[in-house]
């Protein structure tokens, strides 16, 4: 039976702010436990909330960048349940006037785009932290009161991998707003999600379960990848599915039900008395407008444009906007965009991911370079040289032209060197030059390799070749 | 009747209050008598208002985004009915 | 006369004189105490040398302000750091809070003693004072009566000559029916007049803190140093407080003063219409003209106010939950085992009962039908204030249907407890400044009380309208003579 698999997913992000959303603690990641705390994020009696400016700001961003519409006026509401977490035992959110809703976001699957509709985007504070132990759990409220920024998805995402690109997309244009850390390790992003199957003549949407607990993107796609499964084989059965709130276990790789028995959520929302709405005017609106980055898909767009740069490499690139930035730096320094991507995408990207470091940590000037790839161009270098000197630019962190110099590694352009040497390999491998000579063209490969062995890839290989093959046709 | 005995435990249980059976049907009785008097709201013909949750006519307040100092981890404990290492302390809670 | 019985600005001007010193006011308040407390049971938390310790300390030159060694009363749910705030509840056993409530800073700014937290009902939640974990406090007029509530330790050490003045906090009627009661000024700010930041909430939307004195100068005073913007109270307002004290000694001849006939049904005893009726006649003597009026939807207020108020209630008392501070509940099994035995054990029965009806009024399903109707028709309530506003400076009416009722005579019947708000309520729900003075007394010389409603913003007018009808009284100079109190 043919199913189809239905995902939406809940983001949770911290906004970068320099204090928190209703009190002016301090939102640093790390310092000692409950040494972040008021009255106001510990819910004191008697204390109330004000709301940061920031926050909003920050919010309105990521909604303009997702491409919702902002509500002209919004409300906090009260989130009403029991937790020890929750410090007032409410969540300050809102409800039924959100930020913004009805968004967009492009993901690219293979050839094809898709997009994936965004149902709201709202602020809320975030709860403390719990820490369990043996016999008890301990609260720490540092992280209680952070701006959160609650995304949801339409349930528009039809695989793991959908959804696994959708928060790589996400991720990409909140990197860009830098709005966030956008860290799951530390939880400054979360995400929940939501999948059902059904069969694909079906117009209703099957019995859900609800996923928590994953810690990273492919986290989310091993445990839809799991949860598809095991969602299958109960329909295939004939069972049915229990609509409950699995956890992802990491470890084992598995989804299970969470032991706690959960009730019925009845949340009691209701219109914050403690806070005033908030009218969206023009002015604040076109404030952030102003300050909002190139994102993505334009950036892409542009590149395509102004440097000639194929969708697929200019995708690549502006996936990472410190790549993009690398890029643009790299653009004005050395005038051959095509080149540069192409050692962006190729040689520099291998590297970073054998020795996992991103664009931003590599020891890799934009001048060193484009200073490299001009000496190839200038013939000082062949390419074959440059790949290894690459390598050694990052590890050395020096110039490449002194590099170039210590080490002797210019092209070797004295003709009556490169001649002995050609002589020499054809006169060591009589065996290919003859295959040569009885028309194997593919043999000449053969002996420009090693020629180049020879010279320790100083020589030109296409001028290797051309002299191999005037040699071997004057000894006919 | 506005309310039964079933109703005031639910709420009851998700107000986090423990009731007695004798609290219990005390409640009911009395949260009965109440809401059948609050019942009179229904002879008004309220469609076209908006509701008011907010007094004051009043939007956009905020503030700058400026970190404040923080109570110091002494006074935020003090007052805690359990503690260890200046974290509070409740029974364990089973999330997994 | 004791210096305990005196005023804030009778005192400010001994002060001034220095014929007298901060200290002295502070021993005879306290020897005050000592002779009757016990049979009152005004106060929740009081420690004398404490008083006495902070009299001492008030620096001569570097503190002078306005309200320099004059000591004040606060009512139980005001925070004040380092100090029992309880809120009369058995569920903030212990309680001392890390700060300091804006009023409280603004007190101590201008050189306020504090004297310690009088007595209230549980969480503000009574009219009566009787729902108190300390036990309720008794009417100085007299000992078998309650002193109204919930602010009733405030009004009652006023009333009594425990207190100079005292802060009360309002969000039903907690400040002008137990003033009422136990014949004394007591104001309601307009909402967002007064910081609410330290004041532990009952019902965000609706409370109000304020004072309660022995007269309207000082009622006025003390609105003063108390008003005014904070950036700590996203629901205070910016709006500029003028200087009250000078502004109120102006006579009232012309101003407009509405009488809606919504206060004058039936079940409000004789001699308080009889009373009120007096007191409209006097005002009309000092030049204001008195119109009948009408605030058509006040028969809704009591059904509004007890879904909003119990709904905002049951979210903002949520936090008492044995996890952070006050009660927590021993031998427990698990984090629910410790909400629900805890919530048993901290809270009292008018507690429970109001936090499950608001928790009712808010759930899912009935949401629609309680709670969002009665925000609906608040609007109504608001509208007809606004409309009677556009014809009227101030409405006068009873503050409350009765005189002092009877210790235990309606606690068990909480509906008819409710009922006796009927008055006060509306002017949370619109947001309003009332200020209720002594305008006569029963014939069992219990006092009775006069409100006065005022357009937004304007607690000028009604203090000027009630320190006019002052000025032209003896009501308030009257002093309760009980035997066993004396």
């Amino acid at each position: 039976m043919n199913y189809e698999i239905v995902i939406g997913l809940e983001v949770h992000l911290q906004l970068n702010t320099k204090s928190k959303v209703f009190c002016g603690c301090s939102t640093d990641f790390g310092s000692a436990p409950n040494t972040q705390a008021c009255p106001v994020c510990l819910g004191f009696p008697g204390s109330l909330p004000v709301l940061n400016r920031r926050a909003l700001e920050l919010g309105a961003k990521v909604s303009i960048a997702l491409n919702c519409q902002i509500a002209e006026k919004i409300r906090f509401d009260r989130k009403n349940y029991f937790y020890p977490d929750l410090p007032k035992d409410y969540q300050i959110s809102q409800f039924d006037q959100p930020l913004a809703q009805h968004g967009i976001l492009n993901i690219i699957t293979g050839e094809a785009e898709k997009n994936i509709r965004i149902r709201r985007v709202h602020l809320e504070e975030d709860t403390g932290k719990l820490f369990h132990q043996k016999d008890s759990s301990l609260i720490d409220f540092n992280r209680c009161g952070i701006p959160l920024l609650e995304i949801v998805s339409e349930p528009d995402i039809n695989s793991p991998e959908e959804a696994y690109l959708y928060l790589t997309a996400l991720k990409s244009i909140l990197e860009y707003l830098d709005v966030s850390d956008c860290n799951m390790e530390e939880a400054s992003l979360r995400c929940d999600a939501n999948i059902s199957l059904r069969k694909k003549t079906d117009k209703g949407l099957g019995t859900k379960t609800e996923i928590k607990n994953m810690n990273s993107f492919k986290g989310v796609k091993a445990a839809l990848e799991y949860e598809t499964k095991r969602q299958m084989d109960l329909l295939k059965d004939g069972k049915r599915i229990i609509q409950e709130t699995l956890l992802y276990n990491t470890e084992k790789g598995v989804t299970e039900p969470m032991r706690s028995k959960e009730e019925a959520h009845d949340y009691r929302y209701f219109p914050e008395p403690d806070l005033a709405p908030f009218n969206f005017e023009k002015s604040f609106l076109k404030a952030i407008e102003k300050d909002m980055p190139e994102l993505p898909e334009p950036k892409k767009n542009r590149f395509i444009k102004d440097y000639q740069l194929s969708g697929y490499d200019a995708g690549i690139i502006v996936s990472d906007k410190n790549t993009a930035d690398y890029f643009e730096k790299c653009v004005a320094l050395y005038s051959n965009p095509k080149t540069i991507a192409n050692w962006l995408i190729g040689d520099i990207s291998r590297y970073m991911k054998d020795n996992n470091v991103s664009i931003k940590n590599l020891n890799l000037k934009e001048s060193y370079l484009s200073g490299l790839l001009r000496m190839i161009d200038n013939g000082v270098i062949t390419g074959k040289v440059a790949k290894t000197l690459l390598i050694e630019i990052i590890q050395t962190g020096k110039d490449p032209e002194k590099l170039v110099k210590e080490k002797g590694l210019e092209q070797i352009s004295d003709a009556n060197l490169l001649e002995a040497a050609a002589s020499q390999v054809i006169a060591e491998n009589s065996k290919s030059a003859e295959d040569f000579k009885n028309g194997k063209d593919n043999a000449i490969m053969f002996l420009v390799g090693k020629v180049m062995q020879k010279t320790k890839g100083r020589a030109n290989p296409n001028k290797i070749n051309e002299m191999l093959r005037e040699k071997l046709k004057g000894v006919k | 009747m506005a309310i039964n005995r079933d109703t005031v435990k639910y709420t009851a249980n998700l107000a986090r209050i423990e009731l007695s059976d004798k609290e219990l049907e005390h409640f009911t009785g009395q949260l009965d008598r109440i809401l059948a008097y609050v019942d009179k709201l229904n002879t008004l013909n309220v469609a076209n208002l908006e509701p008011t949750s907010h007094v004051l006519d009043m939007k956009n307040v905020y503030r700058d985004d400026v970190v404040k100092k923080s109570l110091p981890v002494a006074d935020v404990i003090k007052n805690a009915p359990s503690k260890e290492n200046n974290l509070f302390k409740v029974p364990k809670i089973i999330e997994t | 006369m004791e210096l305990n019985a005196l005023t804030a600005h009778e005192l400010i001007d001994l002060l001034s004189k220095k014929d007298i010193s901060p200290i002295d006011i502070c021993n005879s308040i306290i020897s005050k105490i000592e002779k009757q407390e016990k049979s009152l049971n005004a106060l929740a938390h009081f420690d004398k040398e404490k008083a006495l310790e902070r009299c001492k300390n008030l620096k001569e030159s570097v503190n002078k302000g306005g309200l320099w060694g004059i000591p004040i009363f606060i009512k139980d749910n005001i925070s004040v750091k380092d100090e029992l705030t309880t809120c009369s509840s058995k569920i903030l056993k212990g309680f001392k809070p890390p700060y300091n409530a804006t009023v409280i800073e603004k007190l101590i700014d201008i050189g306020a003693v504090l004297m310690g937290k009088t007595n209230m009902d549980e969480f503000a939640f009574g009219s009566s004072t009787e729902t108190s974990c300390y036990g309720p406090t008794r009417n100085p007029w007299d000992l078998e009566r309650i002193p109204g509530g919930s602010s009733g330790g405030s009004a009652a050490a006023v009333s009594a000559d425990e207190a100079i003045f005292a802060l009360g906090s309002d969000t039903g009627g907690s400040i002008r029916q137990p003033a009422s009661l136990s014949g004394v000024v007591g104001l309601k700010p307009t909402y967002g007049r007064v910081s609410r930041y330290g004041l532990i909430a009952f019902a965000s939307s609706l409370d109000q803190i304020g004072p309660i004195t022995k007269d309207v100068e000082d009622a006025a005073i003390l609105l003063k140093a108390i008003s005014g913007h904070d950036e700590m109270d996203s629901t205070s307002a910016d709006m500029p407080v003028s200087d009250y004290v000078s502004n109120v000694k102006k006579g009232i001849k012309g101003l407009k003063i509405g009488i809606p006939k919504e206060y004058f049904i039936e079940g409000v005893d004789k001699e308080v219409k009889d009373s009120i009726k007096l007191a409209i006649e006097e005002l009309e003597k000092l030049g204001a003209v008195c119109e009948d009026t009408s605030l058509p939807h006040t028969e809704y207020a009591v059904s509004v106010y007890y879904l909003v108020a119990t709904a905002e209630a049951s979210s903002n008392l949520a936090r008492f939950d044995g996890v952070q501070y006050g009660l927590r509940a021993e031998n427990i099994t698990s984090i629910i085992d410790m909400y629900k035995k805890t919530r048993k054990e901290g809270f009292g029965d008018e507690a429970k009962r109001r936090i499950i009806l608001g928790t009712f009024a808010l759930s899912s399903g009935y949401y629609d039908a309680y709670y969002s109707k009665a925000l609906k028709v608040r609007t109504l309530i608001k509208m007809d204030f606004d409309s009677a506003f556009e014809k009227f400076d101030a409405i006068v009416t009873p503050t409350s249907p009765t005189a002092a009722f009877k210790i235990g005579e309606k606690i068990s019947d909480p509906l008819t407890m409710y009922l006796s708000d009927i008055f006060t309520i509306s002017a949370n729900l619109a947001g309003i400044p009332g200020i209720s003075i002594p305008c006569g007394f029963t014939k069992n010389n219990l006092p009775i009380g006069l409100q006065i409603l005022g357009k937004p913003f304007d607690e000028e007018t009604i203090l000027k309208i009630a320190w006019n009808y002052e000025q032209n009284t003896e009501w308030h100079k009257r002093k309760p003579m009980n035997s066993h109190i004396i």
